[in-house]
């Protein structure tokens, strides 16, 4: 199988290193051979940061570059816009509705682009949009937003929810498990 | 059975298979978890020292009793641990002794982009360079044998792609190795006598080595289809051409990056019509191919700056590439910034209000370098932040200016104190800032001599900052608490004032540690608002003014109330704690 390419892209603190660790550890029982490149140290404070999933027979480059992506998960809609280079023409993205200001908007020095869901429609790109901060809440938090993105995601590949559920298990604390197998059911489902 | 690793997790694995069992480093982006991951392993002893020096003395103290030890840190970390580098070089090892060492090409949380490799050369060390998860297994094992049979400490160079990217490993189970400890002072007093009898065991030892390399098999060749061109690579730069070549060019993948190969390099040469280096960096293999006397394209083609990625080796080796539809719309940058709530905050406001000279140091409060705060004059390295200051203010910079030096707890451990000790000595005048925080927080929450806690996450001797500052020959010592504003400009008007060194240590806890109880978050009366937007001088990312009234993101304020004290008008209060 040729190599499948999975951005995930956010703000520091969002949560991606478990959207990832999901991610690998679900395509980890599934025999394939796997790379998952994280950011680690600086950039994680609040900065815009992405996360690499690649599988396949054989994967040798940890990243993944501009034109590669089949899938970009953006947990915030700047971010997915940042990125758009980087999605293979048919590719998808799945974006999280939430808009997070970063500190030049903030500052009043730049403006946050409006309408970009629209603009990337337009642009001709395959966009998802899911008010994923909702269905987190409705799960019971705010930080699931990373565990409905995953949900929604997996509706485009082919293993069984009661998989996905498993490897969910493998990866949350047992407090958790609940609220996040609902937040992966919403996204899924919904 | 198959798992996923971070690189760092299986060098740590690796650590506890080759039955290495003394740990000590600092900590330092990218290669920080190694340490972390190794304490888990209760069969192996590891500490955070407090530099890089230390950790590297003790891992050798450690292989001189007889037991396999390590000790990691980032590239520059190896600069502050250069100075037993090359001697125990000269010594060699009783048992194996690995150091780790993390370069971060793209400087994705660095001050510079040096290349460790010249170190391996330079103090006549061997390097073995691993390029994904399950080399960086099984090359710290193989490390521990060369260092035992060839009477050496060896280098695992790792670089951010490998140090922090899982990829598959399959775990194996642990020696156990322990050895003898016998005086020999000629082989470890290195005085001139003895080190002039040393220094031609190690030339001896680099031939030995060079012979090892040339038909070891981590040194491998790939062939490929197509002759008309070869590719000499290693580490991320390997996986980058792999996956644009897949098999068409022979490759040369060298693992051990010092000493290199010769012949098993010029019969390779030979075997295609061009050949091409393709690595991170300086020209280290390519100088080396030079020096062989064998033409080869590299840095002509390859960039010394910035790392690498498929992209960028297929467009080199004229490979076609496909873009992704770029939006018209203007993406504002997201860069980095202190987070809400953060102690930080309070201090450089004060300081940027006072049009403080501050000279900074390396930690997460390089931060508040950035606008709005800007409060920063300097960044340099560990522990250059004081004696920076000392020298800036001996050579009349501080005339008719307020001059600081802010450093973090950690950072005061590792390397500020000395620079405080010759300020105190030399009878400097200035104010050192100790922003403590109570944790190591850029590298992500380590414990340092100052927490009371040790890397295992027991309570341990807590080094008291104050004492050791009056120790040190400091009269004036003070605390303040970063989120009293009035109380910070206090203390720096009246620090900087005196003709005399200070020490203010601005204390309180970082606001991610997972002990620190926040408040509620502050409330924004918009009736009283009238969007002076002096509450966005702090650069809080839980504060906006939209349509001119102060708005606060509740997922993020902590309550720390610096805003509130800035707003004159009551428009940002405190909520009623229940």
């Amino acid at each position: 199988m040729k190599t499948k390419n999975i951005m995930i892209v956010g703000v520091g603190g969002q949560g991606s290193l478990l959207a990832s660790k999901l991610l690998g550890r679900m395509l980890l029982q599934k025999g394939f051979d796997i790379k998952v490149s994280e950011v680690h140290g600086m950039s994680q404070r609040g900065g815009s940061v992405v996360t690499y999933v690649r599988f396949g027979d054989k994967v040798y480059s940890p990243v993944i570059d501009k034109g590669e992506a089949d899938f970009i998960v953006s947990f915030e809609l700047l971010e997915a816009a940042r990125w758009t280079e980087y999605l293979k023409p048919g590719g998808k993205i799945v974006v999280n509705t939430q808009q997070i200001s970063p500190m030049p908007v903030i500052t009043g020095a730049a403006e946050y682009p409006q309408g970009l869901a629209g603009q990337m429609q337009a642009a001709g790109l395959d966009v998802d949009a899911v008010d994923a901060l909702a269905l987190a809440q409705q799960a019971g938090s705010s930080k699931a937003v990373n565990i409905v993105l995953m949900g929604h995601l997996s509706r485009y590949f082919d293993f069984a929810e009661e998989e996905w559920l498993q490897a969910i298990e493998q990866c949350v604390p047992a407090k958790f498990l609940e609220m996040n197998k609902t937040a992966f059911r919403l996204g899924r489902n919904i | 059975m198959k798992t996923l690793m971070l690189g760092n997790e299986a060098v740590a694995r690796g650590l506890y298979e080759a039955g290495c069992s003394f740990v000590s480093s600092y900590p330092g982006t990218p290669s920080t978890e190694i340490t972390e991951c190794v304490a888990l392993y209760k069969e192996v002893y590891a500490e955070w020292a407090p530099n890089e020096k230390v950790a590297m003395e003790a891992a050798f103290g450690a292989s001189l009793a007889g037991k396999r030890s390590f000790c990691a840190m980032k590239h520059v970390g190896l600069n502050v641990a250069a100075d037993p580098l090359f001697t125990v070089g000269y010594t060699g090892v009783n048992a194996g002794f690995v150091i780790g060492v993390a370069d971060d090409p793209g400087m994705h949380s660095s001050q510079n982009e040096q290349d460790s490799r010249h170190y391996a050369r330079a103090a006549k060390i061997p390097m073995l360079e691993p390029s994904d998860s399950a080399e960086a297994l099984a090359f710290t094992k193989l490390a521990y044998q060369l260092s035992e049979q060839f009477d050496t400490p060896v280098f695992i160079k790792m670089c951010t792609r490998v140090a922090h990217s899982q990829s598959v490993v399959e775990p194996g189970d642990r020696v156990e190795v322990s050895k003898p400890y016998e005086k020999n002072p000629q082989k470890y007093i290195m005085m001139p006598g003895n080190a002039k009898r040393r220094h031609p065991i190690v030339e001896e030892r680099t031939e030995k080595l060079t012979v090892w390399a040339e038909t070891a098999g981590i040194n491998r060749i790939e062939d490929g289809t197509d002759h008309s061109i070869g590719i000499i690579t290693s580490s991320t730069s390997y996986q980058y051409v792999k996956e644009v070549c897949g098999d068409r060019y022979p490759v040369l993948k060298l693992g051990m990056i010092w000493p290199l190969p010769k012949q098993k390099i010029v019969d390779f040469a030979a075997s295609v019509d061009k050949l091409i280096v393709v690595e991170e960096l300086d020209s280290f293999i390519e100088d080396h191919c030079r020096q062989l006397g064998i033409d080869c394209v590299g840095k002509a083609l390859f960039s010394c700056i910035d790392e690498f990625s498929q992209n960028l080796v297929a467009e080199k080796l004229g490979v076609a590439t496909q873009s992704g539809t770029k939006l018209d719309a203007a993406i504002p940058m997201r860069p980095p910034v202190m987070c809400a709530g953060c102690p930080h905050r309070g201090l450089f406001y004060t300081l940027a209000k006072n049009k403080v000279t501050a000279l900074g140091d390396i930690g997460c409060y390089t931060l508040g370098a950035v606008a709005p705060l800007a409060a920063l004059d300097t960044t340099i390295c560990m522990g250059a932040s004081i004696s920076g200051m000392h020298g800036f203010t001996k050579a009349g910079g501080g005339e008719g200016r307020k001059v600081v030096a802010v450093i973090g707890d950690s950072t005061f451990m590792h390397s500020g104190v000395t620079g405080l000790i010759n300020m105190a000595y030399n009878e400097s005048c200035g104010t050192v800032i100790i922003v403590d925080n109570s944790i190591t927080g850029m590298t992500g929450h380590q414990q340092n001599p100052t927490t009371g806690f040790n890397l295992k996450g027991d309570p341990c001797t807590k080094i008291d900052l104050e004492t050791l500052c009056r120790a040190v020959g400091i009269n004036r010592v003070r605390v303040v608490d970063p989120y009293d504003l009035a109380a910070c400009d206090a203390a720096i008007k009246e620090e900087t004032a005196v003709d005399e060194p200070s020490v203010i240590i601005s204390r309180r806890p970082c606001a991610l540690l997972k002990y620190v109880k926040h408040k509620k978050p502050i409330i924004a009366n918009s009736d009283k608002c009238i969007g002076c937007k002096a509450c966005m001088k702090i650069g809080c990312p839980a504060i906006s003014v939209i349509d001119k009234k102060a708005h606060i993101d509740n997922t993020l304020c902590t309550g720390c109330g610096v805003c509130a004290q800035l707003c004159k008008l009551d428009a940002l209060t405190a909520a009623k704690e229940d």
